[in-house]
């Protein structure tokens, strides 16, 4: 019995130095997007151009899990703000092996029209994230591998680097800086299809909300055109009882101020 | 609804719930639209020249919510100065049930201006004149109920008196005229109330609708009083119903739209009444992809068919324009966003091959700042002389609309 205790005692930290780059950003991915079964923040995104000029775009976000970690996914936005979008409800049913649904509901026309998503890789409301940077990118469609270790801002940290498999991401190659204790990005550095710096995502403040580490503040910076995008988490809460009959075209029409405040 | 009433029943409704929550909004708005091919009818050079103020009230308490939209403009044109209640309701929800009350707008059906399903008013006149496309939309005074149970959603919509669309004024546009020298006109509008019926769910993966509604044209028909002599047109809406359904959903790399409806003609089953449209068959088929990220593309396609051709033509007079028995309709909208999704620059285009009318709208529009925007654009249409854009061949027009929203 105390020899099992000894192999196993022997074993454990050789199997955490054996993951793979692969289970590192999957791990990554379920602290990162997939925390608690369902998730709402007030988001306030800045797009901030390379002279300063400042865009604000606000707005409530709910997710809900559908199963495990790196399963399909449910999202529902509604925008304060800017005034031309006011009202306006966006849903998006996240398949990771395919494409997702989008719905948008235009309120000026009160119209729900299905929207055509086949690039995931295409900006989010405008600004430097994509929508995969939003919801996730499948962790198949790249290789991963752990290419050294290091501190990041006095955390330990992997650093992997991931490339897509096939030919057609906006990237060539990326580097993430999964901090070892929370499994959260602290950074990642994007390259482009020539090798050249694209974009630089930060982690700017972690903040543990319901045990849950969540990335509260975060920039992604194009480095070749100067633009930035700012995100900061106003509000979060995890665990809210979010339900599935939500995300329909009843509420996408009528969102709840419940669920939306 | 007058405006002053609307917004007095509104506050107050807005006020009952102690804990409710307000939030004021709006904007000032400048609508300019040039011709760009002569004058108007009424010798005037301007489609449209406008300044216009809108006011929004949203409050919610629990259960319950008020809205309030309303409009206060000055029109250069000849109308003057106005107010407009864009919508005012209450909504009430508890459970798998809730209610809209007051003056809303309702949207049915899957077309980018190709209307199949969507039966409710419009305002033919803003989409020519180079308004914000919101005000293609007309509000409707009606009760909507919904009931969501598992099976399937329902939307219940009863309105108690008829509102109908508005088509371009005579003054402004050059409209076809079989009778131009008949003068005394009238209209009789309907003096009953009209009802609509939506039921909709997912069907492996597709949104599925069926819709149903019973009510009248809402564009006027014309009929004189006399035909050998003709000293007087009435302009009446008949009686109409309508049975349709859509779907909508993923096929291959984009969306897939498609709609049916059968126009159930009910003033004049037979078709023999030449006064009044024949019933008919409508039906569209759209497909929107997104080949290169902000760019998208939505192509459509929308054949209308007649029911009683024959009939149709029997009761013809002789002078008056011959329709063909199907007509077919192409179109497509080009959208490519710019800078970081604040300008944009869209093109629609429409051609109908059996008459060969045509109307192209291109658009830039930018956000100057997060509350200042504005738009560019040109309205251009072509065909035949009697045809729904050919009449307006000599009605081109450029417009800008800006905009500060608060």
């Amino acid at each position: 019995m105390r020899l099992w205790f000894a192999l196993l005692a022997a074993l454990v930290p050789l199997q955490v130095l054996a993951l793979s780059g692969e289970e590192v950003m999957k791990k990554s991915q379920a602290a990162f997007l997939y925390a608690g079964r369902d998730f709402k923040a007030r988001v306030v995104m800045k797009l901030i151009n390379k002279d300063g000029q400042e865009r604000i775009r606000e707005l409530t976000m709910l997710r809900r899990n559908s199963g495990e970690a790196g399963g399909d996914q449910k999202y529902f936005m509604y925008f304060f703000q800017p005034a031309d979008v006011k009202d306006m409800t966006f849903m998006t049913f996240k398949y990771p092996a395919k494409d997702d649904d989008r719905w948008l509901f235009v309120p000026a026309l009160n119209m729900v029209k299905r929207i055509a998503a086949q690039d995931k890789r295409s900006s989010f409301v405008g600004s430097d994230f994509t929508y995969e940077d939003v919801s996730g990118r499948d962790i198949e469609d790249d290789a991963h591998a752990i290419e050294r270790e290091e501190k990041l801002g006095g955390r330990d940290c992997y650093v992997v680097k991931s490339t897509p498999r096939a030919g057609d991401a906006d990237f060539g190659h990326r580097f993430t800086w999964v901090d070892k204790a929370s499994l959260l990005p602290l950074k990642e550095e994007q390259y482009d299809r020539k090798g050249v710096r694209y974009k630089l995502f930060t982690a700017d403040e972690v903040a543990e909300v319901k045990g849950f580490p969540t990335v509260t503040r975060r920039t992604m910076k194009n480095l070749q055109s100067g633009h930035r995008s700012e995100v900061r988490y106003v509000k979060s809460d995890y665990d809210l009882g979010i339900e599935d009959s939500l995300f329909t075209e009843r509420f996408l029409r009528q969102p709840p101020r419940k669920w939306i405040e | 609804m007058n405006v002053r009433r609307a917004l007095a029943l509104t506050v107050s409704l807005l006020a009952a719930p102690a804990a409710a929550d307000l939030t004021v909004s709006g904007f000032l708005q400048q609508n300019t639209a040039f011709n760009a091919s002569g004058a108007n009818p009424d010798g005037r050079n301007y489609k449209w020249l406008e300044e216009r103020a809108q006011l929004k009230l949203d409050a919610s308490g629990g259960s319950w919510r008020g809205y309030f939209k309303g409009d206060a403009y000055y029109d250069h044109l000849g109308r003057g100065e106005g107010t407009e209640v864009r919508e005012a309701f209450v909504d009430y929800s508890a459970g798998a049930f809730d209610v809209r009350v007051g003056r809303q707008v309702i949207t049915w059906g899957l077309g980018d201006l190709v209307f199949v399903n969507d039966v409710f008013p419009k305002d033919h006149e803003a989409l020519f004149s180079g308004r914000p496309l919101e005000y293609l939309k007309r509000g409707v005074d009606a009760v909507k109920l919904g009931a969501y149970p598992d099976l399937a959603s329902f939307e219940f919509v009863l309105a108690p008196s008829f509102r109908e669309s508005r088509i371009p004024e005579a003054r402004r546009f050059r409209l076809f005229d079989p009778l131009p020298t008949v003068t005394n006109h009238e209209s009789m509008k309907p003096d009953r109330g009209e009802w609509g019926l939506r039921a909709y769910r997912d069907v492996a993966g597709y949104d599925v609708a069926i819709h149903l509604y019973r009510g009248f044209q809402r564009t006027p028909s014309m009929r004189p009083d006399n035909l050998a002599a003709p000293a007087r047109i009435t302009f009446f809406y008949p009686e109409l119903s309508v049975f349709g359904a859509s779907l909508s959903g993923r096929a291959g790399p984009g969306v897939l739209s498609l709609e049916a409806a059968y126009y159930d003609s009910r003033e004049d089953r037979p078709g023999s009444d030449f006064t009044v449209p024949n019933s008919q068959t409508r039906l569209l088929a759209g497909y929107q992809l997104q080949p290169w990220e902000d760019f998208t593309l939505n192509l459509q396609y929308y054949a209308e068919g007649m029911h009683d051709y024959a009939a149709y033509r029997a009761a013809l007079p002789a002078g008056f324009p011959l329709e063909k028995r199907w007509s077919h309709t192409a179109s497509a909208r080009a959208t490519q966003f710019f800078l970081h999704q604040t300008m944009r620059l869209s093109v629609y285009a429409s051609y109908n091959a059996s008459t060969g009318d045509y109307f192209v709208n291109p658009e830039l529009r930018y956000s100057f700042t997060d509350r200042i925007g504005g738009a560019l654009g040109a309205n251009a249409f072509g065909g035949k002389p009697w045809g729904q854009f050919g009449q307006l061949s000599r009605d081109d027009n450029i417009y800008v609309q800006l905009r500060y929203e608060f």
